[in-house]
């Protein structure tokens, strides 16, 4: 019986949140819990049917699943397809996506209080489209759900951010949508040249000639490397975190940045592999200054969510350096690495989230000693900050040490230096996160605002619980997320071994 | 008169006759009935659709070769017809509540709408001027609709002026074309001018003076002056139907004659529409961004959107590439009239009297006091910006396309660059309706509603769902290659 449903299960994962927003805005003025609760269900069930999804997953193949491709725009020689599946370089991200969409409405409940049924409902279509993004196999359709995530966005920042929260807004989609303009036009080239805007036909016949490729190859990078952000197009997203609400903050740094790094490794390494080796160096020079420079200038921060949104830069430069070492432990560190920043960033901005709503400030020097006052918020973060930090045990090491050790192998980056220098950001890392750490939790409690704060609430932990046992699983038993992904990456990387042979 | 003649012409012969007797008509209608006038103009247009129903994209030829009936004509006939039912059903409270509600409103509307579908079938360069007469002289008066208001006759009059001028030079042109091949037929010209062959100076100069006369029609940069101070200045209603009818009949012009008629002389007129077009994106859209009204924000953007109309113009140069050239031109024409109209229906419903409630900043608090209006005005920015899921993005996607396809990836470089440009112009108004608070007041009326609704359900179906529409523009764009 579950094989009838096999085909559709992907379309609802991607649509299920639709209903919910429309049912959302269908409510009355001033239903503010309904809307929380319909929001909270809606991405709920649709945690729910993503993990259908992994049920019905065949760790063996490689190749896309539970595919539904149906004829969407015919004209004139142009074939446009409905066309989703899934396969293991997408498989973790949905899952991070339809996770983190719940526990960012659970922290809404009470840091919402403004218009709450247009927020769920920009919410849930802002979930529509990530979920698309990583699941559309088709050019058109991924352009269509990869722009639409700007919309959503830009009002929730819009509306329910700080008080630069316009100028971020405006900011964060003029910078996104200046990559895209440039991808839109590389789609259109690749699509008419070969005559398909499926991303599996044209994967398979390879054969772009190497002149194109190298344009191509950059117009999609400059769409995906400002999402990433790579250093230095991240000016966008210091101020988009900074001004964005808590919830939108979890999902920008735990979902849309990926929506860059997954770009690279679903678009650029197999439709451009001759021009993504050649590239490789390149990329990984930048990455490596992202590393370093987003942790230094991290060090530099006294706002607690500009500490976080920088580190993001870090660490999405060891996310990069993985892809690109294009070998098997890179890509698959990559990959876990980007669901790793998703848990730990995530988790890092739900705890700024809550401890702004009791102070109304972020400034590190406004706090200190604040584990004698709440012992259990200290404890989480704690655990939060080691793992963002890479403290074995935790996810974040098992990540970090995978890239560095792809990249120390990589033929295609050709150096040790540096994946050398990128270790040097896991120390780095190690000083920002325990400065920060320290300066507000420990020592004495010598500001009286402090000396009053709650701790944690129930609904607070409920929202943290899961990121945290997740950052345990991943850190002491890394091997199922592997298995998921490895059989799709040794494909990807077979294709690319074979394209380098060729370049010599 | 053959019978075949009536039939292909029913709907214009229809509408036209209609046109008339509403005229005489509206002198028994008493002045507080004047909706009985609208009302009877929008059942002469939904008759003459009623009429175009049963030779929908079938190609006839009729009194003697003047006029053609095919895909093209059928496909702009309902552009026209649409955006002139929506005309009057944007326009009909917007004219009561500005005090100048006179029957002869809708009755020179139909005027102009018959002029641009005969635009649509001409098929004869006399057709062509006669067609672009029947169009303008309407929407000269329309334009000074307003009167007494100063800012509304000047429009009227600078229209009038620069309008009447432009005719000149398509008249001259088509004399200078009569000159040198005999012949004001378009399948005569076709048939005269050999691929290869240089063509006779004549000509040349003949053609550059249509493409400068139609290039005020469509206000292409640099012919594009007039635009803002007469779409500012006119009266709302008539600035929203006048920007997307006249544009549509001057580019249906411009489409025919070029890829039709002049295919063997691309070389000629493709890098002139090419940089034309290029020039007119990027002056266009760099204007808008410092315009604090919203009537000269839309006229630039107006300006604009003939720019990138025209980069399908410079794509058909290339043969293989022109059907589909021609099918995404229509498309974004399509596209662009439903956007447009919906983007001035919240215009007129915001209008106060003595030009109140015409600033960007007007808008503010739009999205709390008046949600649907601003979800509406919030899809028409993002479909004229060319953001999915709406329909500017599709039509935007194919003229890109289709640009691509001819070699032209600079012009569709400046294409995509302008469009962010545009993003910031158009986010304003998003931005000030839901990020500022304020307390504005929007007219909330029966007609107004639906038709802002149907424009704005319009903008985003088609938007997700294209396929149709697309076909039907592939087909019309086929046709216009067949003489």
């Amino acid at each position: 019986m579950m094989n009838t449903m096999d085909p559709l299960l992907l379309s609802l994962v991607t649509f299920f949140p639709v209903v919910g927003a429309v049912l959302v805005l269908a409510l009355p003025r001033g239903g503010k819990n309904s809307a929380r609760w319909i929001g909270l269900g809606a991405s709920g069930l649709t945690f729910f049917v993503s993990l259908i999804v992994l049920a019905r997953f065949d760790l063996q193949d490689p190749e896309l699943q539970l595919v539904t491709r149906l004829p969407w725009i015919r004209v004139a020689g142009w074939t446009i397809e409905y066309h989703l599946g899934i396969d293991g370089l997408s498989l973790l991200l949905v899952l991070l996506t339809t996770l983190l969409t719940p526990i960012s409405i659970l922290s809404t409940w009470t840091a919402v209080e403004d218009r709450v049924r247009e927020f769920i409902a920009f919410f849930l279509l802002l979930e529509t489209g990530m979920v698309g993004v990583f699941l559309a196999q088709d050019l058109f359709l991924f352009y269509v759900f990869w722009e639409f995530t700007l919309v959503p966005m830009y009002f929730l920042i819009g509306i329910w951010g700080g008080p630069r929260r316009i100028y971020a807004a405006l900011k964060f989609f003029l910078y996104t949508m200046a990559g895209s303009i440039l991808m839109l036009l590389a789609i259109l080239w690749l699509a008419l040249e070969a005559g398909t805007f499926s991303v599996p036909d044209l994967a398979a016949q390879s054969g772009i000639p190497p002149q194109a490729q190298t344009w191509l190859f950059l117009a999609f990078a400059a769409a995906f490397a400002i999402k990433v952000p790579m250093w230095p197009l991240h000016s966008w997203l210091p101020d988009a975190h900074v001004e964005a609400p808590t919830a939108g903050s979890v999902i920008l740094a735990g979902v849309l940045l990926k929506m860059g790094t997954y770009g690279f490794l679903r678009f650029n390494l197999p439709l451009f592999p001759e021009a993504s080796i050649r590239f490789a160096p390149w990329i990984a020079l930048l990455a490596v200054i992202g590393i370093l420079y987003g942790a230094a200038v991290s060090y530099a921060q006294r706002d607690v969510k500009k500490l976080v949104a920088f580190s993001s830069v870090s660490h999405l430069g060891f996310v990069m350096l993985g892809l690109f070492a294009l070998n098997p432990q890179g890509i698959q560190g990559g990959i876990l690495q980007m669901v790793n920043h998703g848990l730990s960033t995530g988790a890092l901005f739900l705890i700024v989230g809550m401890i702004y709503e009791r102070r109304h400030t972020r400034e590190i020097d406004a706090f200190g000693g604040l584990w004698k006052v709440m012992p259990v918020f200290a404890a989480l973060t704690l655990i939060v900050t080691l793992s963002s930090m890479g403290l074995p045990g935790l996810n974040g090491f098992v990540g970090e040490f995978t890239i560095l050790l792809g990249a120390f192998g990589s033929q295609a980056i050709g150096s040790g230096w540096y994946a050398g220098l990128a270790a040097l950001g896991v120390i780095l890392a190690a000083i920002y996160m325990l400065h920060m750490f320290q300066k507000m939790f420990l020592g004495p409690t010598d500001k009286r605002e402090n000396q009053m704060l709650k701790d944690l609430n129930a609904r607070e932990v409920i929202t943290l619980i899961p990121l945290i046992l997740l950052i345990f699983w991943i850190g002491l038993y890394p091997k199922p997320f592997f298995d998921l992904m490895a059989p799709s990456v040794d494909r990807l990387v077979a294709a690319l071994q074979s394209a380098s042979l060729a370049l010599r | 008169m053959t019978a075949q003649d009536l039939s292909a012409t029913l709907p214009l012969l229809l509408l036209t006759g209609w046109a008339c007797v509403l005229m005489l008509l509206d002198a028994f209608i008493p002045a507080e009935r004047k909706d009985l006038t609208a009302g009877l103009a929008a059942l002469g247009i939904v008759v003459a659709l009623g009429a175009l129903a049963p030779r929908f994209g079938q190609t006839t030829e009729a009194f003697g070769g003047m006029l053609v009936v095919d895909g093209f004509a059928s496909f702009l006939d309902v552009v026209f017809l649409g955006s002139g039912l929506l005309g009057i059903a944007l326009a009909y409270d917007y004219l009561k509540r500005m005090g100048i509600e006179r029957g002869e409103y809708y009755s020179l509307l139909l005027f102009s709408i018959c002029g641009m579908m005969l635009m649509g079938r001409a098929a004869d360069l006399i057709i062509v001027f006669l067609a672009l007469e029947l169009l303008s002289i309407p929407l000269y008066v329309l334009s000074g609709f307003a009167v007494p208001r100063l800012e509304s006759e000047e429009a009227a009059l600078k229209y009038f002026l620069l309008g009447a001028f432009a005719t000149g030079f398509v008249v001259y042109g088509i004399a200078l074309t009569y000159g040198a091949l005999g012949s004001t037929r378009m399948e005569a010209i076709l048939a005269t001018v050999r691929p290869g062959a240089t063509p006779p100076g004549l000509l040349l100069v003949g053609m550059g003076l249509i493409l400068i006369g139609f290039g005020f029609k469509v206000a292409a940069v640099p012919f594009h002056m007039w635009t803002p101070d007469v779409y500012q200045g006119a009266p709302s209603s008539v600035t929203a139907f006048m920007s997307v009818g006249a544009k549509a009949g001057g580019f249906a012009a411009l489409l025919r004659l070029l890829i039709s008629a002049l295919p063997d002389l691309a070389v000629a007129w493709a890098p002139a529409a090419a940089w034309i077009s290029a020039l007119t994106m990027v002056w266009a859209n760099f204007a808008a961004i410092a315009q604090p009204n919203v009537k000269r924000m839309l006229a630039y953007s107006s300006i604009a959107h003939a720019g990138y109309i025209l980069m399908a113009l410079a794509a058909s140069a290339s043969s293989e590439v022109a059907p589909q050239a021609a099918s995404a031109a229509l498309f974004y024409l399509a596209a662009y009239a439903v956007t447009n109209l919906g983007a001035w229906g919240v215009v007129l419903s915001m209008e106060k009297q003595e030009g109140a409630g015409l600033s960007i900043d007007d808008y503010a608090g739009l999205g709390q006091r008046r949600p649907g209006l601003a979800l509406a005005m919030t899809a028409f920015m993002l479909s004229l910006t060319g953001v999915p899921p709406t329909i500017g993005f599709v039509g935007k996607f194919f003229l890109f396309g289709a640009a691509i396809q001819a070699g032209l990836v600079w012009l569709a470089l400046i294409g995509v660059i302008t469009s962010l440009v545009s993003a910031y112009y158009y986010l304003r108004v998003v931005v000030v309706m839901y990020m500022r608070p304020g307390e504005p007041e929007a007219r909330s009326e029966r007609w107004l509603s639906a038709g802002l609704g149907l424009a704005a359900l319009a903008t985003v179906v088609f938007g997700i769902l294209p396929g149709p529409l697309l076909a039907l523009a592939e087909r019309a764009g086929l046709m216009a290659l067949v003489p």
